[in-house]
């Protein structure tokens, strides 16, 4: 099996809105897909229909080889879920979370919490094993979610928006968690909306917007291909910003962008930015602000779609 | 755990999935651990509802105390099952609006069991409760006028009558957009519900036009068939009334709350 995961045409409609307009995907087995895009992009819903949650109004899917409609009690042996959606039971304590699985999966009780304990060690919540959840941090809760999926020892694991919420120190710890059920030969697919997390842990990813895949690639050709850096100039005199746009827009292939008397370009050629200095210096051009930064989601989105995401 | 090197199985079979139902039954159970005001709403509620009838209403309604707990105390239970029942819808919600819900069909589990383990761990609180009423009763001073097999008979049909009952908490719970919502549905649906009946007082003394819903109201019956069976008097029709009630609610209900449920997840 080359593919642990493989979609083909998804296609899921709720009423009037189309949260999936056709979805491709192919993740390979061992490896980690980031499927990257803002709020409402069609992330939850790719996972939902991946996980056997949702049936799709067209196209198809697989896991592991068996088809998520079809066969999807096989599929449901296969996958870890966690996510913003599939969540632990706040009345319960950490260990009766994991112990409950478990038994659902058919583990004997004994096997079960020792099972659970283990897990709890490992995600370093052992302290709070016997406290109900309802008392956990939320970086507590998200390691928790994290273990229940790992539970059946899943072959592929679903992440939905891991990190959402968590101060980033949580969010570098579930990284390091993540990327260790990797070294242990798991399948991921990890939704985001932050590119740095893709970046972090993705092999590939996947950019979705309004329920179609837009671009896909490595992290690397994602960044050459839409400017891993963003230029921004900001003119002290806003009667120049004009001439700062012409002079950068000869520097580089994206078209700059103007917002609040500052122009915005993505580059890909660290050249640009010193090049563009002396040209504006040539000009009489005085600059009160000069930044180059690493490219926000918002702009990557920018250079691939020709749109803003709409949330910000 | 052996899912990873067997090839999966392609179907659950319904030894595993009643396993699943009662592992899941006692997750509800275990939860009333960490949450202890649910066990005082369905313990400590239904008793105060006892001593406030029958020692603050029952010398006015039925001239002695004691008379009236006779009268009341099967009524009593019957209404308390209608609320516990509420259990269910509540906890459903809870499940589908937290997210754990999700989590449970995302499991190779059988796709009804979560909601009969709901169901089976509402029979054992439905079970405590009653158990717990009738204790009560009795140190109070109330007499089973019949044997022991009615008293299991009358037990019986409260927890069917019950699991019917179950039909339209599944459907409130599906489709309230939150537990409180649930929550403010069993007040202002059940109180009515429960208190326009014969519970508390006799029938007769209500207006005609109330004596007519009331003489209808599966609460009445079921009170009825109860009374019956635990002090004494007609047992056959309330009985046969009450099933029949039973197989109505479900007959409308379970089909609707399935729909809704489909159209939920």
């Amino acid at each position: 099996m080359n593919h642990a995961i493989w979609a083909e045409g998804l296609v899921r409609r709720f009423g009037e809105t189309t949260a999936l307009a056709g979805v491709d995907l192919a993740v390979r087995t061992g490896s980690v897909l980031g499927l990257l895009g803002p709020n409402g992009a069609g992330k939850t819903t790719a996972v939902r229909v991946l996980a056997t949650l949702l049936q799709p109004d067209g196209g198809h899917a697989t896991v592991g080889g068996y088809d998520v409609v079809k066969q999807a009690h096989q599929v449901r042996q296969l996958i870890g879920l966690t996510g913003q959606f599939a969540s632990v039971d706040e009345n319960l304590t950490g260990v009766e979370n994991l112990v409950l699985i478990g038994r659902l999966l058919g583990i004997p009780k004994v096997d079960a919490k020792r099972r659970g304990r283990e897990l709890l060690t490992e995600f370093r919540i052992d302290d709070a094993a016997d406290r109900a959840v309802k008392t956990y941090s939320g970086g507590m809760r998200r390691r928790l979610d994290l273990a229940a999926s790992l539970v059946g020892r899943p072959q592929v694991l679903f992440l939905d928006e891991p990190t959402t919420g968590l101060d980033p120190v949580g969010r570098v710890e579930l990284w390091d968690l993540v990327r260790s059920m990797v070294a242990g030969g798991v399948t991921v697919l990890l939704t985001t909306q932050y590119l740095d997390e893709a970046d972090q842990l993705a092999d590939e990813i996947a950019v979705i917007d309004h329920g179609r895949v837009i671009a896909t690639g490595t992290p690397d050709e994602l960044k050459a291909k839409t400017g891993a850096q963003t230029l921004a100039l900001r003119p002290a005199d806003p009667a120049d910003l004009a001439t700062v746009v012409t002079i950068v827009g000869e520097l580089t292939t994206s078209e700059p962008e103007t917002t609040n008397g500052t122009v915005m370009v993505p580059i890909t050629d660290p050249a640009v930015m010193p090049a563009a200095v002396r040209r504006l210096d040539d000009a009489g051009v005085t600059l009160s602000e000069l930044e180059l930064r690493r490219s926000s989601l918002d702009e990557v989105f920018l250079s691939l779609t020709g749109h803003r995401t709409e949330e910000s | 755990m052996a899912t990873a090197t067997l090839a999966p199985a392609p179907r659950v079979n319904p030894i595993q999935g009643l396993r699943q139902t009662l592992t899941l039954a006692w997750r509800t159970l275990v939860q009333v651990r960490h949450n202890p005001f649910e066990l005082l709403d369905f313990s400590i509620q239904p008793i105060m509802f006892l001593l406030l009838f029958t020692f603050v209403f029952g010398g006015a309604i039925y001239g002695s105390p004691g008379d009236y707990l006779t009268f009341a105390l099967p009524g009593i239970i019957v209404m308390n099952m209608v609320f516990v029942t509420m259990y269910v819808g509540l906890g459903l919600n809870t499940d589908l609006t937290k997210g754990v819900f999700d989590r449970l069909r995302s499991l190779p589990i059988a796709r009804w069991a979560p909601l009969t383990g709901r169901i089976t761990a509402d029979l054992v609180k439905q079970a405590w409760s009653v158990a717990l009423l009738l204790g009560v009763g009795m140190i109070l001073g109330f007499r089973v006028g019949t044997n022991a097999m009615a008293v299991f008979a009358a037990l019986a049909l409260l927890l069917v009558f019950a699991l019917a009952f179950s039909w339209i908490s599944v459907l409130v719970g599906v489709i309230a957009k939150d537990p409180e919502k649930v929550q403010v549905f069993s007040f202002t649906a059940l109180f009515p519900l429960t208190f326009v009946s014969n519970v508390f007082v006799p029938t007769e003394t209500m207006p005609g036009w109330l004596q007519a819903f009331v003489k209808v109201n599966p609460v009445t019956i079921l009170s009825e068939a109860t009374r019956g069976l635990l002090v004494g008097g007609p047992v056959a029709r309330p009985v046969a009334g009450s099933l029949l009630w039973a197989a109505i609610i479900v007959g409308v209900f379970a089909p609707i709350a399935v729909w809704a449920f489909r159209r939920r997840v």
